[in-house]
């Protein structure tokens, strides 16, 4: 598996920022002439993964997060979303449909979403020294 | 950012851009005012306007059913695009939520 290209982005855990990260993220990826609908999914699980980040990661307080994206030969995507915040004290318990610490609005399906878009999810995780969630996507083969 | 008809009791709520984490605090907050105001015996989320949605999409929705039904009010989605449905069919939403179907293609 050899690296063709890669990229990183380091924003401030605001709200406001989770546009540019899904949106820088998928523009990345558009040299590998994605679908549609890999981009949606792309787009979909970077959301996820920097929602969980500004929510629980650094829910009280602002830190960084950092995006890198990494092409691989055969058309494989790896995204990873890392963060210094509180950390996940049980990711079995996280990764549950519907769990959720958050408040009303959250529906608890940010790692379900995450592992049905991607083909691969990994999650690390310490307590109080933060997150990296991996995901990898294999696009598929373009003529 | 949301745009609205109301016809008799039937409120009509068009949702515009993106929906996530950052633009549901307003998506929610404006759709409750006017079911306030309305008091509408039928919630519609039009859906054809808008650009991406993640799960908190979902929290919008069931959030917004569970309003509703204090007042004996239903909640439909109409014009959900099929990449947007699919995170609606992780979350069982359709179990509970009626679907108006997209007339044009």
């Amino acid at each position: 598996m050899s690296l063709i290209n890669k990229m990183q982005i380091t924003f401030p855990s605001r709200s406001v920022n989770e546009g540019f990260a899904r949106v820088s993220t998928a523009s990345f990826i558009s040299q590998l002439d994605p679908t549609l609908e890999e981009i949606s999914d792309i787009k979909t699980i970077v959301s996820e993964a920097v929602t969980n980040s500004i929510v629980h990661g650094y829910a009280d307080r602002e830190g960084e997060i950092i995006i890198s994206v990494y092409i691989y030969d055969n058309r494989r995507v790896r995204i990873t979303v890392k963060d210094r915040g509180v950390g996940i004290p049980d990711i079995k318990k996280a990764m549950e449909a519907c769990f959720t610490t958050g408040s009303e609005d959250r529906a608890g399906m940010g790692f379900t979403i995450m592992q049905t878009f991607s083909d691969k999810l990994k999650v690390r995780s310490v307590q109080n020294r933060g997150t990296i969630v991996t995901m990898e996507k294999i696009l598929c083969p373009r003529p | 950012m949301i745009g609205y008809s109301i016809d008799e009791k039937e409120l009509t709520v068009m949702i515009k851009g993106d929906i996530d984490h950052h633009s549901s605090v307003d998506i929610r907050t404006q759709t409750d005012e006017l079911i306030f105001k309305y008091i509408p015996n039928k919630l519609i989320l039009d859906f054809s306007q808008v650009t991406f949605c993640d799960s908190s999409g979902i929290a919008i929705v069931l959030g917004r059913y569970k309003l509703m039904k204090q007042y004996g009010g239903t909640v439909s989605l109409a014009k959900v695009n099929p990449q947007i449905s699919r995170i609606f069919d992780l979350s069982g939403v359709w179990n509970i939520i009626g679907r108006k179907e997209v007339k044009s293609k």
